[in-house]
């Protein structure tokens, strides 16, 4: 149970659907203070770390680096810089377990134990200044959506001109169970996120901009609502429902505008930032430091001491264990985000990144691996869409290989949270054949185009 | 950090992590708690038939559950699926549902033949659970009728209906020694009654408004009758009779979320002004929808047949076509029909038509815009 109360002027908004875990695990971690990691003797930073084009590596074997460095510049638009977590000399680029299962380019640091910054960028008058100039910043310290998706946050910040942007939400749902990192962030540093919020809200011109938390953290909503005003940022309740958080159930809950089919965010005016993204804009924009340590929640009913640490890029998983004590017993899974869309790793050399949210390591016994039996139609896995799709009959298709039929169910719509899966009480893959049908049909969409 | 402490730190070894995609969490129900569920529900209307017929529905009950689980085992046998399908209860529910179908004295013969009928022919020749497009315990109520009509019409009045209350038991016990059912049948012949429904179908019709036309079904449409109706003291097939009880299991059903409400809620409310309508334009046609409400199999199909999960639309709107439906064909079958009632009939035709009222009732998704054509994914 919270042991604050809610504040009753909080508005409680929620989408339409979802699901709730009654065992959310939030409460192995939730009070554990953010510590910060010590600094390891080496790291292994995974290049590609933002949706779009990876950026290009412009230090080589030999090369001393400062803390704060650029490691990779942006190549495009779509991509944004990488930042040496730490002084020391680049030992050269290698292969290391990559969070999708294959090998990926890292670049591997030997720290010196200096710790020294690189000259960073003067701070901006951001209450003063133009809003190219903040997003410059903003890419220039290589800045992406730490919620999960690590999709560059220069280009949301600039939609196209036609569209009228007048909604900035900052997403502090952290609606996936397990995860508290957002939840600390914004209990220990409501200043900096809700300045961040500010900052973003110049940005991208918009006056009105709102913090949205899911109410099973009372403490960090009243941490901000007290400070809320001095950065004209409104806070807003939300449900406790899976996927509070997926971008077009927030704005929804918030705005009551509803994303159309295929349309982005900006198209119903809106745009939405994670938690830990606007802290971490606070920062870059105040100090000019870049995005190279992230806060990430490190928990499950194996770990020794589950809790909250601040983790620099290209930490391994293995290190980042080690500093909560490693497991109690062996575990039947490690994910790196949160049991609901989070990935399943099969090694613990995976470095961390940008958008790790989470590392998450499951019981043998919590490891669901069902056969899962015939649809009964009952419909719960229609009733937990949020999307208001029919992942059963989808589902069944997949397994007919009908995919083109799929397409007037509108399976391109599903936003793949896994909530039918989730609920499905024949343990059906719903989930997992509507990405498998999704898959199938892009492809099919590329062929003909290139015919 | 000393090195020794360094050294028990235990990491997980990789071999042994699960790979899988995501979600990586599930809800703990399952087919077979659900299905339990739905006995749960089930059981106040079972009660309540041991209540008012006694032991012979209870020999009922017990025939028709043994005969559905051990024929689901036979099927899955012969066809080499595993026999452990039967732990999923749909066979325990079906066979559960079909006793309450069935008369309070059916000899064990007829409720083997509706087994077979409910569990092979309603149920695996499509493939089995989730799979068949009737409702098993329909198909083997219609088959029994058609094909055994006096077996299935032989209604005995409740225990609360008879003179000596005492007695009964006891009576219907030596009627219910099914190795004699032929000097049983006399026996239970002897002391049969009329369903109020079945009373109402054998009334002359009246097709003017007068007062004659008005008193047509008073002695079976009355607030006192109404009363035993709805504690379930009438004749009539054994899980159907008591309304307060199937009300009971329909609120669990509800709670559990294990029934789609539009069903009900179209149904019987389709039931209500359909039969409204016409007793109000002819009093002397058909009772008024109280009665229609309160007698019959009605309940029992609004709130445990109609609802099957497997054989009615998945979505709200589909849920809600499939219950009006249901409730024109009731309504057409028991006030023009051949037959008294005509539920079961109706559940048959329109599972037939759930394929055609899920096309028209899919769901427009969240954000749904008229799809623009030739858009590259």
């Amino acid at each position: 149970m919270n042991e604050q109360a809610i504040n009753k002027d909080l508005k409680i908004v929620s989408f339409k659907g979802g699901v709730h875990p009654q065992k959310d695990g939030k409460i192995l971690s939730k009070k554990a203070s953010i510590q910060t990691a010590p600094l390891l003797e080496r790291y292994q930073v995974i290049v590609s770390q933002n949706i779009g084009a990876p950026p290009k590596v412009v230090v080589s074997a030999g090369d001393e680096v400062k803390k704060g460095q650029l490691l990779a510049e942006a190549a495009g638009f779509v991509s944004v810089p990488l930042h040496s977590p730490t002084s020391g000399k680049v030992e050269g680029l290698v292969d290391i377990p990559g969070p999708m299962g294959v090998m990926t380019q890292a670049i591997s640091i030997l720290a010196d134990g200096k710790d020294e910054w690189t000259e960073l960028s003067v701070s901006i008058d951001w209450r003063n200044s133009d809003a190219d100039t903040l997003k410059k910043r903003i890419m220039e310290c290589g800045i992406v959506g730490m919620g999960g998706a690590a999709f560059p946050s220069h280009v949301k910040l600039s939609p196209p001109p036609d569209k009228k942007v007048d909604y900035m939400i900052i997403n502090g749902a952290e609606c996936e169970p397990y995860l508290t990192a957002d939840h600390r962030v914004m209990l220990e540093e409501p200043e900096k996120v809700l300045e961040g919020a500010a900052i973003l809200g110049r940005a991208a011109g918009v006056k009105n901009v709102v913090v949205a938390v899911e109410i099973n953290k009372v403490d960090a909503i009243n941490a901000m609502m007290e400070k809320a005003a001095q950065f004209n940022v409104g806070i807003v309740g939300m449900k406790v429902q899976y996927p509070q958080g997926a971008e077009k159930q927030l704005i929804y809950a918030v705005t009551r505008r509803k994303v159309p089919t295929g349309a982005l965010p900006a198209d119903v005016g809106c745009i939405v930032q994670n938690a830990g993204t606007a802290a971490a804009v606070a920062e870059a924009v105040n100090a000019g430091i870049p995005l190279i340590e992230r806060v990430t929640t490190i928990t499950g009913e194996p770990v020794v001491n589950p809790g909250n640490w601040r983790l620099r890029l290209g930490t391994p998983i293995s290190e980042a264990l080690k500093l909560c004590g490693g497991v109690k017993c062996e575990p039947g899974k490690l994910i790196l985000g949160g049991p609901m869309m989070g990935f399943a790793q099969r090694s613990t050399g995976v470095s961390v990144m940008k958008n790790t949210s989470g590392i998450l390591l499951l019981d043998k016994s919590d490891v669901t691996q069902y056969e899962s039996s015939p649809c009964i139609r009952c419909g719960r896995c229609l009733e937990a869409c949020p999307m208001n799709l029919q992942p059963s009959a989808l589902s069944q298709l997949a397994e007919a290989g009908q995919y083109e039929n799929a397409l007037k169910y509108n399976v391109m719509d599903c936003i793949e949270c896994g909530a039918c899966a989730f609920a499905c009480p024949a343990h059906r893959p719903l989930v997992q054949h509507i990405r498998r049908l999704k898959a199938e049909i892009r492809n099919r969409t590329k062929k003909e185009i290139k015919k | 950090m000393s090195e020794e402490i360094k050294k028990e730190i235990m990491l997980p070894k990789g071999e042994e992590l699960v790979l899988s995609s995501s979600p990586h969490i599930h809800v703990t129900e399952n087919i077979q708690s659900i299905m339990l569920k739905v006995v749960l529900a089930m059981l106040p209307a079972l009660a309540a038939a041991i209540w008012f017929f006694g032991i012979p529905a209870l020999l009922v009950i017990f025939w028709c559950v043994l005969f559905c689980l051990v024929l689901e085992i036979i099927w899955c046998r012969i066809a080499g699926k595993p026999a452990s399908v039967v732990k999923d209860g749909s066979a325990l529910v079906t066979g559960l549902l079909l006793a309450m179908n069935l008369p309070p004295v059916t000899a064990w013969w007829v409720c083997l033949l509706g087994a077979l009928l409910a569990i092979w022919l309603g149920k695996q020749v499509f493939g089995g659970l989730g799979q068949n497009p009737f409702n098993p315990a329909a198909v083997a109520r219609v088959g029994l009728l058609i094909a055994l009509p006096r077996q299935l019409t032989y209604w005995i009045p409740s225990s609360g209906m008879t003179a000596d209350a005492a007695n009964y038991s006891e009576v219907f016990y030596a009627a219910a020694d099914f190795t004699k059912i032929e000097q049983a049948g006399q026996v239970i012949d002897g002391i049969t009654c009329a369903t109020p429904l079945s009373i109402a179908q054998n009334t002359p019709k009246i097709l003017d408004s007068g007062v004659a036309a008005a008193d047509n079904f008073a002695a079976i449409a009355n607030p006192e009758s109404y009363w035993q109706y709805f504690i379930g003291n009438m004749g009539g097939s054994l899980g159907e009779t008591s309304t307060l009880a199937i009300l009971i299991g329909g609120i669990i059903l509800l709670s559990f979320k294990l029934i789609r409400w539009q069903i009900p809620l179209f149904y019987l409310g389709t039931v209500a002004v359909f039969t409204g309508l016409i007793h109000l334009i002819w009093p002397g046609v058909t009772p008024p929808p109280l009665f229609h409400l309160l007698t019959g199999g009605l309940m029992l199909a609004a709130f445990f047949m109609a609802t099957d999960m497997v054989t009615s639309p998945i979505t709200g709107r589909g849920a809600a076509i499939f219950g009006i439906g249901l409730g024109v064909m009731t309504c057409v079958i028991r006030i023009w029909g051949g037959f008294p009632e005509g539920v079961s009939f109706s559940i048959l035709l329109m599972n037939a038509l759930v394929p055609l009222i899920e096309r028209m009732a899919k769901l427009k998704p969240f954000g749904f815009r008229k799809p623009t054509p030739a858009k590259g994914a």
